[in-house]
């Protein structure tokens, strides 16, 4: 597999050329603006001080208060910036929700065996930054059968086949709270519910204070300590502006139930890679979807459910 | 003399639900892959079978098929109460209906109606496509070798590094 | 206009004027200083992976100071108010250090913050107006009121008060009376809302509990009197302010008895999770005890319990905390005890073990330790030039030109 390799090629926005007269600029508003035009004339497109590539970019406003034609310009920028960094066509979507649809998903703790394939095909179709830091939405728990005691899970097992005998294995990821803890603590509302009930975050509006963290009970969010590393042939070039395009350092990110792919009506990377068929995805509001049968014919359960957060990620027993 | 009549009534049950969904499936309800047929035998019947005698005695195989474990309620089974003994091209149910390969989710639906009603359902089994519209679906066999039905161990991918770890320079 | 240059010009030879030692001290700070933005602008270069925090511990030693000098600055004004009200002698002459070591623990408080973010370049988004403030729904952003606008209280007091006495008058107290008020409800408001900031979300068990707003409230009224009562006698040494013993004296009281709720406060959580031994006492083992072989915190928690138990028994008898000797030495423990309390001790067993039961062990790299020792120095500087400038005109040696001998 390639991720067993130790070293790939990645774009590091650090290690080339940073423009040494910027270090005295790091710091203030009028440095971060200036420093800002300085690279974008430069046709700069690494990170040293600041990961911003334009006084546009920088005075950007929330995604939810652009208007339809600010929306398509900073679109078109993204575009033509992570074309020519990644050097490949990048479409940076806005797709909006589908009316009347509320995404669910469901689990099988019945069929995982734990082999990890979802945490990778999240990984391929999200373009998390693979190392320094690594990035991953999907944590898979092993259990040992007869405990749901999170403190004795173990996320870092690594047998030569999977299942082991005698364990069990629970993934999870962000549970896409109905009451989402992470959304009522972000000071700037830089992370919200979507109407289909995705949560989502605006890497560009995030400060990093990393306080939706603190909030999380599920660990569904994670932070680019570090500049990204995403390999540039191992980019996903189809993204969303809510999803999978791509973050810079010292912001927050986390599961968007594919949205660049859910919205689309596609199911989400991992439910497809899923060798068992345990990972289970659709429309609550729909009689006939799946999520619904398996809400009406198997016995469900939400994990730390006392939390009253109302996930909409659903375990059952297939 | 009633139980088999019991029987006869399930599986007619089976029968009828099962090509119900046959027709359906056929209507373009979703596609199913077909099925991996190993190309050393298939077609059975062309190939060997046509030229031999039917043998109903349970025996285990020597010349032929040796490689084939049974471990699938082995005890009350045998091959030709799945296969088609007049014709190994297909297989049959319970009431000798012939079922083709394509259509193997009817024989396997006869004993996990459980399972047979969550795969239909799009619960038991792995989906891909669309979740608001085509869905591709897999038959039973081709995650569970209908011999040996328990589905396999495979080698996880491998475990998350350890945060702070790797920029440290170790190697875990 | 005028009026201010003359102030302006008076201030600046106030503070490039001094003595020896104030050379050294101001040197030291500076170097300090110094040394911490330059780690500051390595961390600005390549982002808080040069920091020991990684996600399952998200917050450390920034966070942890940050949540200490909270309490110092709302202490520093809670003791001296009752000098106001009630017009209490001794302590009245001293108000205005407090409220000026306010200004300064506030300043620590936000820079603490502010290199605690990921994107510090973007704090307009936090500017209500330009940005989006998620108010009244999110803790953080009651913070941002509470200590902007304390910060803002604890300024123009003191400058009223100062600007008045430059000029040989003495304040109004009618305009001055309600603000002072005013900063009651506010001080207690800064380290409840900070309180309230982490109690807020049960995905933390460690942090999600009642008490710990009054706990915040008690043990800041041990940590910000003690580095009162240091400073002060140093400042009466090194200047012409007179402090009366008597006052000294009297805050170590109040330590006392805040160190004995707090500790009070402490045995209660300490009962009632290890009593109950829900899934919730596990932060608190690793705290105490460790968890699945990792201790790091273990021998800093006992250093400080050690440290404010002794500090409570020297403060609590009266015989003891009269001897300046025993005075500064508990002053210091207990600084440092609630130090490592509120400090490390309070976020970083909110965090361990994660919410999916991951215990890993967070430790500040070194580049943490210097930026956060560099804000402490400019907090100290920030302190020490308002001091600079105050203590003359307190003590009447700084004054309009024109109105020196009155």
């Amino acid at each position: 597999m390639s991720k067993d390799k130790k070293t790939v090629t990645t774009v590091n926005p650090r290690t080339a050329s940073r423009r040494k007269f910027m270090k005295g600029l790091a710091g203030t508003a009028i440095g971060a603006t200036l420093a800002g035009k300085a690279m974008a004339s430069a046709g700069s497109k690494k990170s040293g001080f600041l990961t911003i590539n334009s006084l546009e970019e920088y005075l950007q406003k929330n995604y939810r208060e652009m208007t339809k034609e600010e929306k398509a310009q900073v679109l078109a920028r993204m575009e033509k910036e992570y074309s020519e960094r990644y050097g490949k066509d990048v479409k940076v979507k806005d797709t909006e929700p589908i009316d009347g649809v509320k995404f669910t998903y469901a689990l099988d703790l019945n069929r995982c065996i734990g082999c990890r394939r979802c945490v990778y095909a999240c990984v391929d179709e999200n373009n998390q930054s693979r190392e320094n830091p690594q990035v991953q939405y999907i944590k898979v728990l092993q259990f040992e059968n007869g405990t749901m005691d999170f403190e004795e899970s173990n996320r870092y097992y690594n047998p030569e086949q999977v299942p082991e005998e005698g364990k069990y294995y629970m993934p999870v990821q962000c549970q896409h709270c109905e009451k989402a803890p992470c959304v009522k603590a972000c000071p700037i509302k830089a992370t919200w519910t979507e109407d289909d009930g995705i949560v989502v975050v605006d890497y560009n509006w995030c400060i990093g204070c990393r306080y939706c963290m603190a909030a999380c009970p599920y660990e569904g969010r994670s932070f680019n300590w570090g500049d990204p590393h995403l390999p540039a042939e191992e980019m996903n070039p189809n993204t969303h502006y809510l999803g999978n395009r791509p973050r810079m350092r010292g912001v927050v990110e986390k599961c968007t139930f594919c949205i660049q792919r859910s919205r689309e009506g596609r199911y989400p990377a991992c439910v497809e890679i899923c060798p068992v068929g345990a990972r289970k995805f659709g429309d609550m509001n729909d009689p006939t979807s799946e999520v619904r049968y398996i809400f009406e014919h198997k016995r469900v359960f939400r994990i730390k459910e006392d939390l009253l957060t109302e996930p909409k990620f659903f375990y059952f027993f297939g | 003399m009633k139980r088999s009549r019991l029987i006869a009534a399930v599986a007619a049950l089976v029968l009828l639900g099962g090509l119900g969904l046959a027709v359906a499936n056929q209507a373009g309800d979703f596609p199913v892959d077909p099925p991996e047929l190993d190309e050393d035998y298939y077609p059975c019947a062309e190939n060997c079978h046509n030229d031999m005698d039917v043998d109903r005695t349970p025996r285990v195989l020597e010349d032929e098929h040796s490689d084939i474990v049974l471990h699938h309620a082995e005890q009350f089974r045998w091959c030709l109460d799945c296969h088609d003994a007049e014709n190994r091209d297909v297989l049959h149910l319970q009431n000798g209906t012939k079922v083709p390969f394509e259509e193997s989710y009817l024989l396997c639906g006869q004993c996990h109606g459980d399972k047979f009603r969550d795969w239909r359902a799009g619960i038991h089994g792995k989906r891909t496509g669309n979740w608001n519209g085509q869905k591709h679906y897999l038959l039973c066999a081709h995650c569970h070798n209908p011999h040996t039905p328990k589905f396999k161990a495979i080698k996880p991918e491998p475990p998350p590094a350890v945060p702070g770890g790797a920029e440290a320079g170790a190697a875990h | 206009m005028a009026n201010f240059m003359e102030f302006f010009v008076g201030t600046v030879k106030l503070v490039f004027v001094g003595s020896k030692r104030y050379y050294a001290w101001m040197a030291f700070l500076i170097v300090l200083a110094a040394i911490g933005l330059a780690a500051w602008s390595q961390q600005l270069s390549d982002g808080l992976i040069v920091t020991g925090m990684r996600d399952p511990v998200s917050w450390g030693i920034y966070i942890g100071n940050f949540t200490f000098l909270v309490g110092v600055a709302a202490a520093a004004v809670l003791l001296v108010i009752p000098a106001y009200i009630y017009k209490w002698g001794p302590i009245k002459e001293i108000v205005l250090l407090g409220e000026l070591l306010a200004v300064s623990a506030i300043c620590m408080c936000l820079m603490f913050v502010t290199f605690d973010l990921g994107h510090p370049e973007r704090f307009w988004h936090l500017i209500p107006g330009l940005g989006i403030f998620n108010f009244p729904v999110s803790m953080l952003s009651w913070d941002v009121v509470v200590l902007n606008m304390y910060l803002a209280l604890n300024l123009c007091v003191p400058v009223y008060i100062l600007w008045k006495a430059y000029h040989n008058e003495h304040p109004n107290y009618k305009i001055l009376w309600p603000f002072i008020i005013f900063s009651v409800p506010a001080a207690v408001s800064i380290h409840t809302v900070t309180a309230f900031l982490y109690s807020a979300f049960p995905a933390r068990a460690f942090w999600n509990a009642s008490i710990l707003a009054p706990r915040f409230i008690a043990s800041a009224f041990c940590s910000g009197p003690s580095f009162i009562i240091i400073a002060f006698q140093i400042i009466r040494s090194t200047t012409k302010i007179k402090i009366k013993d008597e006052a000294i004296f009297k805050l170590g009281e109040i330590i006392a008895y805040a160190m004995g709720i707090n500790l009070f406060l402490l045995i209660s959580e300490v009962f009632k999770e290890y009593y109950s031994h829900t899934v919730h006492l596990a932060p608190m083992e690793y705290l105490f005890q460790g968890l699945h072989g990792h201790n790091g915190l273990v021998p800093l928690i006992w250093t400080a319990i050690a440290l404010n138990v002794s500090a409570f028994i020297i403060m609590i008898v009266p015989k003891l905390r009269k001897n300046f000797k025993f005075l500064n030495l508990a002053c210091v423990m207990m600084f440092i005890g609630v130090w490592i309390e509120k400090g490390p001790g309070l976020i970083i067993p909110g965090f361990t073990p994660t919410p999916l039961g991951e215990v890993w062990e967070y430790s500040p790299t070194t580049t943490e330790v210097l930026i956060s020792m560099g804000i402490w120095a400019i907090g100290l500087i920030i302190f020490t030039l308002l001091l600079k400038v105050a203590i003359p005109i307190e003590t009447g040696e700084f004054r309009k030109p024109g109105l020196e001998n009155k």
